[in-house]
């Protein structure tokens, strides 16, 4: 039994304000054999500079620190890949670290970025984030991917990452989807949605009109989960600017952008789901001491706690961000979020994980239609429209850039700037995409408010980003 | 003339002999679809690497002679105490005391249960098991963990009796080892090289 004390369930607190002002992307695709990795990261940087209407020497000024995200050093062939980026970002000689929590590494960049913030060391950072898996043979890129599992406990079986991800998805489809053919249904919507959003997306490349029939003869990978149940594998960068307010208020003083509170935390649990021992649920602001004494009732085979059907990490990194911002529930608190669907079963996990459903009620997120732009079902705004950017599964999973990459999306929402920056047919042409007769407006009207989630595999690494229009703050002190 | 590359310990330290790597020709990557202009190289390689067991290495020899090692936390003054670890810990992770080494075999072959499973057709480079692989998480009664492993013959289901099953001829060393077999598989069901 895992017991926490009452130190280490402190609110963190950031020890002055710190806000997100800019972000920016280069295309994702498959595979980007024309331009080096570091081609991607100027890409990004310049766009972050452009949405500012500065010049990327202008804002390269202001610069103190840098994190950068990148999981799999031996993807690229390249040990010390940070100092190659930031050599040719031209940012030397400023301080420079690399930051690796495997699916989580991007949140996990931000909360570096956000605490050198915090702490008064830099008054703005560079979060920048990137992965490539084009350079490897699939079979070669599985065996690396399975590097991530305990190297003699796991990885000699297959070497088969999804795999070992797919037992836990076995669980839950067998204890709280209980193995409904509706539950698979329901499974396949997300995919729909999440395919069909990155079709609005010109940086997405995944972006497709499907029906749940498809993704329910879609080759299967591993029961339940068939190929469109999976994330994409995906090239490309993605970065963030972090300030503390005086350089906020200064750098965004001839753009669009209204700087934005920012607020990181993290959760983690073992590498190894084997590993992990039976607690009690620990709660969120909203739920009541003894909401789940009857889930092993209702859920026969859910009487273990995390089991292999839930994510402790990200129940941590929620506990610690909803008391940090305020948000004492999150579906009446947030307007926008953007989750880590590295698979569609795990984003029905992770809705729980948060608190958007109680445990074993996930799937009503969908079948309520609270998660969608337009609710399916009333015709009306969705209650919490999540993926508008098509997530990992349509947008792109570009390892250490995809934490940044939905923070951009979601802080695109918040600046009002969303429709403008994805119709952009200039972009659209550049990225050799061609922009949907349909294209839709997506932006998420009057969003005040948003959330992101960044994880790493089986939960070993988690993070909750929370955006605030400063304007809106949910606590004073936060 | 070329040699498999082996490694002992010697005088505390590792002693390589043999080759550990071959040396291949890099390749040029071109554009089929534009003009064949230069894109890349290929980087062929090919590496052994070294991995210690360290306090893990009786775990990994056990299961050659037939018997499933567990770990235990003794420590009179931890919450943990009387914990049973499987995957085998060197240390609780509570109070970071070494564990105790324990014979599990026999909990095994009366109370292993399949937690949940997998059947998955693909493999990455490298994967020494035949496909479809048949991954299991088994639960024992009175172990706090949950173990990762290939269920060997049979199909599996959540809640299913399973056995320990040995790879006695041959063995790797690794945990492909230890695999598991349906509770009342007989001997002769199992491939040649493999016991209970």
């Amino acid at each position: 039994m895992i017991k926490f004390s009452e130190r280490q369930l402190k609110t963190p607190k950031f020890m002055r304000p710190v806000y997100l002002v800019t972000a920016g992307q280069s295309k994702y695709a498959r595979a980007i054999p024309e331009k080096r990795t570091e081609e991607l990261c100027v890409d990004a940087l310049t766009m972050a500079a452009e949405m500012l209407n500065l010049t990327p020497t202008e804002l390269k000024r202001y610069i103190h620190t840098c994190y950068y995200g990148h999981f799999a050093d031996h993807f690229g062939d390249q040990l010390l890949g940070e100092a190659v980026i930031h050599d040719r970002l031209g940012l030397d000689p400023l301080g420079n670290i690399g930051v690796k929590s495997g699916g989580a590494t991007g949140g996990s960049t931000l909360w570096e970025a956000a605490k050198a913030v915090a702490s008064g060391y830099s008054d703005c950072v560079l979060a920048m984030g990137w992965e490539r898996m084009d350079e490897v043979p699939t079979d070669e890129g599985n065996f690396l991917i399975a590097s991530a599992a305990d190297r003699d406990w796991e990885s000699p079986m297959g070497q088969i990452y999804t795999g070992y991800y797919a037992v836990m998805a076995q669980k839950y489809w067998q204890v709280f989807g209980k193995a409904e053919a509706s539950f698979r249904r329901t499974l396949a919507e997300i995919s729909v949605k999440h395919h069909d959003y990155a079709r609005f997306n010109p940086f997405a490349h995944g972006g497709m009109k499907i029906t749940t029939d498809d993704v329910l003869v879609s080759p299967m990978v591993a029961d339940p989960l068939r190929a469109l149940d999976c994330c994409l594998m995906s090239v490309g960068a993605a970065c963030a600017i972090l300030c503390d307010e005086p350089t906020a208020m200064e750098l965004t003083r001839n753009s669009k952008n209204k700087p934005l509170r920012i607020w990181v935390t993290a959760g983690s649990h073992t590498l190894r789901p084997a590993d992990r021992r039976d607690m009690e649920i620990p709660l969120l602001p909203h739920e009541a001491a003894d909401q789940y004494k009857d889930l092993a009732k209702e859920f026969p085979g859910g009487d273990r706690y995390p089991g292999f059907t839930g994510f402790l990490a990200a129940r941590m990194a929620a506990y610690y961000a909803y008391h940090m911002a305020g948000i004492t529930d999150p579906m009446e608190d947030l307007d926008v979020i953007e989750l880590h669907d590295a698979f569609t079963i795990s984003d029905v996990q992770t809705y729980e994980d948060i608190g958007l459903r109680p445990y074993g009620q996930g799937r009503d997120f969908v079948e309520s239609g609270d998660c969608y732009h337009k609710n399916p079902l009333t015709g009306r705004p969705g209650r919490l429209p999540s993926n508008l950017s098509g997530g990992l599964i349509g947008c792109m999973h570009a390892v250490g850039a995809s934490g940044i990459m939905q923070v951009f999306e979601i802080a695109t929402h918040l600046w009002g700037r969303w429709a403008e920056i994805h119709s952009d047919e200039k972009r659209w042409k550049e990225f050799g995409r061609e922009k949907p007769e349909d294209w839709t407006d997506l932006q998420v009207k009057g969003a005040k408010r948003a959330l992101s989630i960044s994880h790493a595999g089986v939960g070993s690494h988690v993070t909750a980003t929370i955006l605030m229009d400063p304007d809106h703050l949910l606590k004073k002190d936060a | 003339m070329s040699s498999y590359g082996q490694v002992q310990v010697k005088n505390g330290r590792y002693k390589f002999r043999g080759d550990f790597h071959r040396l291949e020709q890099n390749m040029p990557i071109r554009d089929a679809d534009d003009n064949w202009k230069l894109v890349g190289v290929t980087k062929p390689r090919d590496m052994t690497y070294v991995h210690t067991y360290g306090g893990e290495a009786i775990f990994f020899e056990s299961l050659s002679q037939g018997k499933l090692l567990a770990t235990k936390c003794e420590n009179p003054a931890c919450e943990s105490n009387g914990s049973i670890f499987q995957p085998f810990r060197i240390h609780c992770p509570d109070c970071l005391s070494k564990n105790t080494v324990i014979d599990m075999t026999d909990v095994a072959k009366k109370t292993a249960t399949i937690h949940t499973y997998m059947v998955c057709e693909r493999s990455g480079a490298f994967n020494m098991l035949d496909k479809p692989i048949r991954f299991i998480n088994i639960e024992f009664q009175g172990v706090s963990t949950i173990l990762f492993s290939y269920l060997l013959v049979g199909e599996p289901q959540i809640g299913m009796r399973v056995v320990p099953v040995f790879k006695h001829y041959n063995p790797t060393y690794t945990i492909l080892d230890l695999s598991w077999a349906p509770a009342g598989t007989q001997l002769e069901a199992l491939p040649e090289g493999f016991g209970f």
